[in-house]
């Protein structure tokens, strides 16, 4: 299962429906997306528009490929339940967002080779469909807690 | 100690719950913008807020309200957010009650610290980047969320 979201901050109708179009494509893989209330009518994937918790952890367990907007949320989800992810960075100039901190948080990223980022449709689709064929593997892991130097200065600093 | 955690649904929370080993051995409470992360948190008081943000004022300024009056009923030692503006508001009204404030601006701003994060660093007692080129004189970079 490839498990699409595009976050709490507002709908990415551009990605979905992208990946709906993927997903008539390719009827053996099944798609499961979080929409956050898109106008792009869903058509060939399961859609919800938010889904708690308790369901996130659900599909997030269960997919093989995570395919989402470049929110940290679901980059550092990926990251924790060892599951690849392919960003597709929301943009300011369609209006996706208020700015281009997406394009700049995944360049970042990808530059200390922690994700897959697509800029174009093209690119998203030939990265899935690559990642699809190969071991899926992620390429960056991190587990439960911040780094222990980021833990341990706030420790020092409530007990002053 | 008693701390107050505070941060917006999304991104946000994801990194304010991956500090969690810091507040070790403190008496710990979260405040969030979506009522069902209290299931992400078991075991912990756990109490919604309004979102915000700086785009509308109005929000914004019964953000303020709601999370001085949370910070009223709870009366904190220290506030601890990870942003975003509903963040901001704790650190504002913690100021305004005298508890310690931190403010850990998200890994996602890579290039410059957030606007609130900006805001932030002149008045909450200690500020954090995750990035080491954003750090200054008065924002801290000591590791990241991951």
């Amino acid at each position: 299962m490839i498990f699409v979201t595009v976050g709490t901050q507002g709908p990415f109708d551009r990605l979905i429906s992208i990946m709906d179009h993927l997903a008539k494509d390719l009827p053996e893989i099944s798609f499961v997306a979080q929409t956050s209330k898109g106008n792009y009518m869903v058509k060939n994937m399961k859609s919800f528009n938010f889904i708690d918790p308790i369901e996130f952890d659900k599909y997030f367990s269960s997919a093989k490929l995570i395919v989402s907007h470049a929110g940290m949320g679901t980059i550092i989800s990926a990251m924790q339940y060892n599951k690849p992810i392919i960003v597709f960075p929301k943009l300011a100039k369609l209006g996706e967002h208020r700015n281009d901190h997406q394009l700049a948080t995944a360049k970042k990223l990808e530059r200390l080779n922690y994700l897959h980022v697509a800029y174009s449709e093209q690119m998203l689709r030939e990265k899935i469909l690559n990642l699809m064929r190969g071991e899926l593997n992620p390429l960056h892991t991190v587990g439960n807690y911040a780094s222990s130097e980021l833990i341990n200065s706030l420790q020092n600093f409530i007990s002053v | 100690m008693k701390i107050l955690a505070i941060a917006s649904a999304g991104g946000h929370w994801v990194q304010l719950l991956r500090l969690k080993p810091a507040f070790e051995g403190h008496e710990l409470i979260y405040a969030s913008t979506k009522k069902s992360f209290a299931d992400t948190v078991k075991g912990y008081e756990f109490y919604d807020i309004p979102d915000a943000s700086r785009w509308n004022k109005v929000k914004l300024f019964y953000s303020l309200v709601c999370v001085l009056k949370l910070i009223y009923t709870v009366k904190p030692n220290i506030i601890i957010t990870t942003g975003a503006a509903p963040g901001l508001m704790g650190i504002i009204a913690g100021k305004i009650i005298g508890a310690k404030t931190v403010w850990i601006d998200s890994i996602a701003n890579v290039e410059n610290l957030s606007m609130s994060g900006k805001i932030a660093a002149a008045i909450a007692d200690k500020s954090y980047t995750q990035w080491p080129d954003l750090s200054n004189s008065k924002v801290t970079f000591s590791g990241n969320v991951l």
